[in-house]
């Protein structure tokens, strides 16, 4: 038995995923990436092998994705997390054609055909508006932890209209919120929907087809996917594997490799 | 480009050029009436050329924030921000390349607003720095279409322009003169073609990259001898790596068109990443803005105004997206970058739908990539490191390569 491994090196979390021959997650790992790129692909990718008690060697392909897929050094191929994200998208759904990935800094809207191939993407420029990090900010502001940020938006009545686009100044308009006494359920549920409106429409720009996936960090928060949701008038397929779903493309590449290299000699000259 | 003997002529061309100023001297626009000023007896200096080399250099952040001081905003044309704060700040790249002191003082600057209206801005504040006349050429904009009134109207700025050279350098301007430097320019202007167009073959033994560097003499010395034989020397070079099979990049699975400004400050870079992931970019607009197919040397006022007034950027959305479409059926291109330059609105062409327009006219893929020409605070390497590589894999994976 062959294994095959993905190391997602995200700006804020390192996932690492070991998959069988059969494509089934056998371990899966998550750390915060921290300022050592280097040391924590390789960290969560010892945590994986520790918790599928698997050995290195037995890993035959590794292939890093993610910002820091060139920090993967240890990997044996670079593929970005765009590709990973599509691929493990259509594994996980086979009936997904479209893909809305949030992470840290950016949110990528991605368009797939049945295997998984890429017809179209878009991301969202530099600015972190509609990303994680504007969570983070908000988190930060209202000193909610982040995993509590979806459910009490959810309490929301009343939400607040978040204007700015910036993700700096999202901090002060949820303080000058505050001061106007607005409650912190209403705000929170103004920010989800300021980031849920900039990522779709980065979604509408390659075209929105049922069914849609929603993969990243921020799949966790269910204030985010329902917004989302509402806002596309479908319902996203999500699992408790959306988070490593980049990690899971890029195994999942790699098993293609280890297969493609059993080819006998004479297959490959047909 | 290690593999272009006609570098080290490049080379010697452009010292020669910039230690060669002598007055008069006018500065002028890249897609300005050059033919008019040298054809007057003037040298000429082009700006632009500088804040590209400003930005190569990667010294025009130093001099951006300078230029804010003087109450020029951090979003419009880099190279004027760039230039005008090397100036400010006495420095230019020019002292260590080629021992001069600063850009050289005009005795004229002239600027053609056919690409932008920022270099009236940029052209009219070193007028006031000099003191020295200023011309300005404000032709029809973003036109479909160029009509005969079109022409005329510029023809009629052309000759006023005239009369000002020749108060400048109390001299006529004679026809054979203007004739002669029309000429030049036609044949510098067709060989350059024919030197892009060696990247029509598979594979290519030019990219982009290249042609930001070897352009220099289409945009200088256009209308010199120095100028033809310079594409002379490129094309012999380069039809003899075509014909050997030899190609700019090791392995060229897919093929670029590259739309936009360059990012000067990252050319090395973007080179490597398209060469590391077996991408040739092939075509551009930019490179093939100095084409000029409609010099005429017989009928050289009313040519000069149909070639500059019909340059790309100039043109409305519909002709913008002809232009394309045959640049990308003469180049066999798999995918289209749009260049989404933050300072240069005049040439970001993906912000009213031009991609989209393309992809539905051609089946080819486009993707928008943010930068800047100069001002590379609003880069994001990684960002554009990802989008660039999922794009050729994309294409890849629809040419079944990958």
């Amino acid at each position: 038995m062959a294994y095959a491994a993905g190391v997602d090196v995200g700006s804020t979390q390192t996932k690492a995923v070991i998959i069988d021959e059969q494509k089934k997650i056998v371990s899966r790992s998550l750390i915060d990436t921290g300022a050592n790129v280097v040391q924590a692909a390789e960290k969560a990718f010892l945590l994986t092998l520790k918790d599928g008690n698997i050995r290195e060697e037995e890993v035959s392909y590794v292939i890093g994705t993610g910002y820091g897929r060139y920090k993967v050094t240890f990997g044996n191929a670079q593929i970005t997390e765009i590709s990973c994200h599509g691929r493990g998208a259509v594994h996980m759904f086979p009936k997904t054609r479209t893909v809305i990935d949030m992470g840290g800094q950016d949110t990528k809207g991605i368009s797939i055909n049945e295997s998984g191939e890429i017809i179209d993407f878009c991301m969202n420029d530099k600015c972190a508006a509609g990303t994680g990090r504007f969570l983070g900010a908000a988190s930060m502001a209202l000193d909610i932890p982040l995993g509590e940020l979806g459910p009490t938006a959810l309490k929301s009545e009343r939400p607040v209209k978040i204007s700015t686009t910036c993700t700096v100044f999202a901090e002060t308009e949820v303080l000058s919120w505050l001061g106007k006494g607005k409650k912190i359920q209403d705000i929170l549920m103004g920010v989800h929907k300021s980031i849920a409106s900039r990522s779709v429409s980065l979604l509408r720009r390659v075209g929105i087809k049922d069914q849609v996936t929603f993969t990243g960090g921020v799949t966790k928060n269910l204030g985010m996917v329902t917004v989302i949701n509402e806002l596309i008038g479908l319902k996203m397929n999500v699992s408790d594997d959306s988070h490593y779903m980049g990690a899971l493309g890029a195994a999942l590449f790699a098993l293609d490799h280890i297969f493609e290299s059993r080819i006998p000699h004479e297959e490959m000259l047909k | 480009m290690p593999h272009l003997q006609s570098q080290q002529s490049l080379k010697l061309i452009l010292k020669n050029y910039f230690t060669g100023f002598k007055s008069p001297l006018a500065w002028c626009t890249s897609a300005g009436p050059a033919e008019i000023l040298r054809a007057l007896g003037f040298d000429v200096y082009f700006p632009e050329n500088h804040g590209a080399l400003l930005g190569a250099s990667r010294t025009a952040e130093k001099y951006i924030p300078r230029a804010h001081q003087e109450g020029f905003g951090g979003e419009i044309c880099s190279y004027l921000t760039s230039d005008i704060g090397a100036w400010r700040m006495k420095e230019t790249p020019l002292t260590k390349a080629y021992g001069l002191p600063s850009v050289p003082k005009p005795d004229l600057i002239v600027y053609n607003t056919n690409q932008c209206r920022e270099v009236a801005d940029w052209f009219n504040f070193f007028a006031e720095e000099f003191d020295c006349p200023v011309f300005g050429i404000y032709p029809p904009r973003h036109l479909e279409e160029i009509h005969q009134r079109d022409i005329d109207n510029v023809v009629g700025q052309f000759e006023d322009l005239i009369l000002l050279g020749e108060k400048v350098i109390g001299n006529k301007m004679t026809d054979a003169d203007l004739m002669e430097t029309v000429l030049l320019s036609k044949r510098g202007s067709q060989l350059w073609g024919e030197v892009l167009n060696t990247a029509q073959t598979t594979p290519s033994p030019i990219t982009f990259f290249d042609g930001t560097i070897l352009m220099a003499p289409i945009v200088v010395l256009r209308g010199t001898q120095i100028c033809v034989d310079f594409y002379q020397e490129v094309l012999e070079e380069l039809t003899q790596l075509s014909s050997e099979k030899i190609s700019a990049v090791a392995k060229e699975d897919v093929r670029i068109y590259w739309e936009g400004m360059p990012v000067w400050g990252r050319l090395k870079a973007f080179s490597q990443l398209f060469a590391n992931n077996n991408a040739a970019v092939v075509a551009s607009t930019y490179c093939n803005s100095w084409i000029f197919d409609d010099f005429d040397e017989n009928n050289p006022l009313e040519s000069l105004a149909l070639a500059y007034t019909q340059i790309f950027i100039n043109r409305g959305e519909n002709a913008k997206l002809d232009m394309m479409k045959d640049i990308i059926n003469n180049f066999n291109i798999d995918g289209v970058i749009f260049h989404d330059s933050k300072t240069c609105f005049n040439n970001s062409n993906n912000r009213f739908g031009l991609p989209k327009k393309l992809t539905d006219a051609t089946g080819i893929s486009c993707v928008t990539i943010e930068g800047d020409l100069n001002d590379m605070r609003f880069l994001s390497d990684g960002q554009i490191e990802t989008k660039l590589e999922t794009f050729i894999d994309q294409i890849g994976s629809k040419k079944g390569i990958y």
